[in-house]
């Protein structure tokens, strides 16, 4: 392992971000906190939504955020970078193995979405306010239910950003993207599916059901929520699941 | 301390479209009598050994798909062989590739550089990406864009650049941590004369620093001006290696006189191989160009245009009438079509 390449790979993409901040931040954010405004503020204020709805919805919130953030971070780069830029070929020859590339990578989707995550929460607050019943009671589960959200976020970045052909990423955000977002439990809790029992187990397979489940157990536990023991767990599978798929597909990727 | 190149009996096949610039290879369909497999299978190499002397320039000339990319590629740590080894020095390429690409540097066919940095940030961080410290990468990549009269545009974004800034960029980059052995992709597709000859310069330069330098082109001028030795490759093997200079002399004759006629008798051949001068007349049953539906030959003689007039003499005299010739100096374009039938532009 060789820190000083992987440490200048991480000053790389620090550097470019850096540099596209503003770019960053409107696509980050500006999308969830129209959601906010819309639905926290205007339907909440015109009566048609009940007022806990504000402290239901900001967990999905941060949620969606950290999740979309990691894996745009990562897939988009992976995407153009493999496919017509080539640009990744300067790492590739760097004196570090092929897996630590990737692993650069996963690790800087990762602060990315955390840095969103850390922001989101005082935007979406200072928007619903005031109303909003949120507190953080343990501060290690949410911690470790942040950095899991935000692996898993960048994990599935690089697998999808290693396995989707560069024509095909309109197909991506309609048949992978959207319906994560729509069944990812992010604008309402699990157990509001239980009148469709059917699609409440499908969703199960939808890593970002918990996600959202796992903010809103450790920022909103008055609600229902899945067990946090089940959060955990399901967070650490699909952790370790996509990246192992997103090493295998770099590697392929990597090396023909 | 120059390092050496070898490789012993590389295979390549693809199983899918190889990379874009990982060379074409040529296509066969597998075998599918009896198997399910239709897969494409695509060789690139077909037991290619090459060894490349420490501190040598060395060629390896082919045309399109010949296998000259995927063997940069399996030296270079980016395209795995299906059978056979490579080293670097005495580094197996496939053992210890980290070890590898601290010993090489690598100018891609494509320009691949960094989009979103500027030309200046792309020598620093590459060098970085090496472990080299601060001062050292600023005072390197100062001299390199310098050197590559890239200087006035160093901070501004590469995305502008033209063809043949970004070609120099791709080279000043491969060069920042100072590689034992410099692979380039053919190094001057697509540039302008001016800056072809700045590049040949900047090569031999590095070479007389003590460096190995692998090159691949299907530029023969190229190859003649720049290399010591060569490779001639086809296939995805070499058909043959040695000094520009002796594999010229090794073709018969050296010159060539591509001739076409409008028709022709038997013994027409026959009387071209007695010509004084001529070592080997080679006939072509249709030309195969397009031009038509004259036959011709290929006469390989001692001289050129001196051979003309008996030439033409001798076809007046056989009633045919000679419609084309051709003279060609000693090249590599034809001891590449005297090794292969093809031409090197085919």
């Amino acid at each position: 392992m060789n820190w000083k390449s992987f440490g200048a790979m991480l000053a790389r993409d620090a550097h470019v971000a850096r540099r596209n901040a503003a770019q960053l931040f409107l696509q980050t954010f500006l999308q969830p906190l129209l959601f906010v405004f819309i639905f926290g503020r205007v339907m909440v204020g015109s009566g048609y939504m009940p007022a806990a709805y504000k402290s239901l919805l900001l967990p999905g919130i941060i949620a969606i955020s950290m999740v979309f953030t990691g894996i745009w971070a990562v897939a988009m780069p992976l995407i153009a970078e493999f496919q017509w830029t080539r640009e990744i070929e300067d790492r590739l020859l760097a004196p570090i193995g092929v897996a630590w590339i990737a692993i650069e990578k996963v690790i800087a989707g990762m602060l990315q979405a955390l840095v969103a995550g850390l922001i989101v929460i005082p935007l979406a607050w200072l928007v619903l306010r005031p109303g909003v019943d949120i507190s953080i009671h343990a501060p290690l589960t949410f911690f470790v239910i942040v950095v899991l959200v935000a692996a898993f976020s960048a994990c599935g970045g690089l697998a999808l950003g290693c396995s989707i052909d560069q024509q095909h990423i309109g197909l991506m955000f309609s048949m992978v993207i959207t319906p994560m977002i729509f069944f990812g439990c992010t604008y309402y809790p699990w157990s509001a599916l239980k009148t469709f029992p059917v699609l409440q187990k499908a969703v199960l397979i939808n890593p970002l059901v918990y996600a959202s489940e796992g903010m809103r157990a450790s920022l909103v536990p008055q609600f229902q929520h899945l067990s946090l023991a089940v959060v955990l767990m399901a967070l650490l599978f699909f952790d370790v699941l996509l990246l192992v798929v997103g090493l295998r597909q770099f590697e392929k990727k990597a090396v023909s | 301390m120059a390092i050496g190149v070898r490789t012993q009996d590389l295979r390549k096949v693809y199983s899918s479209a190889p990379p874009v610039g990982a060379g074409g290879g040529f296509i066969v369909r597998a075998d599918s009598r009896g198997a399910k497999q239709t897969k494409t299978q695509i060789p690139a190499l077909d037991g290619l050994s090459l060894d490349i002397l420490p501190g040598e320039i060395f060629g390896l000339l082919g045309p399109n798909g010949a296998g000259k990319s995927t063997t940069i590629g399996v030296l270079t740590t980016r395209v795995r062989p299906t059978s056979g080894q490579a080293w670097i020095g005495e580094h197996d390429v496939w053992k210890e590739p980290t070890r590898i690409k601290h010993l090489i540097g690598v100018v891609p066919q494509l320009p691949n550089l960094d989009f979103s940095l500027t030309a200046r940030e792309i020598l620093i961080f590459h060098a970085a990406y090496f472990g080299i410290g601060s001062k050292q990468r600023n005072e390197r990549a100062d001299a390199l864009l310098e050197k590559f009269k890239l200087t006035e545009r160093a901070n501004q974004m590469v995305r502008g650049f033209s063809g043949g800034m970004m070609q120099r960029l791709s080279i000043a980059r491969a060069m920042m941590h100072d590689p034992q052995v410099l692979f380039l992709d053919e190094p001057s597709a697509g540039l302008d004369p001016q800056t072809r000859i700045l590049l040949w310069e900047i090569i031999r330069e590095y070479h007389q620093e003590g460096r190995t330098v692998l090159l691949t082109t299907h530029n023969m001028q190229e190859a003649d001006a720049l290399c010591q030795r060569l490779a001639i490759v086809d296939h995805g093997h070499v058909i043959a290696v040695d000094t520009p200079a002796h594999l010229k002399a090794s073709i018969p004759g050296g010159f060539l006189l591509r001739l076409r006629f409008g028709n022709r008798t038997a013994d027409l051949l026959q009387r071209l191989q007695s010509l004084a001068g001529v070592r080997e007349v080679r006939s072509l049953e249709s030309a195969g160009d397009g031009t038509g539906d004259g036959s011709g030959a290929d006469v390989y003689a001692d001289r050129g245009g001196s051979l003309i007039p008996e030439i033409a003499s001798l076809a007046a005299n056989s009633g045919v009438e000679l419609s084309d010739v051709h003279i060609s100096e000693p090249s590599l374009e034809n001891l590449f079509l005297h090794h292969t039938g093809r031409s090197l532009r085919d």
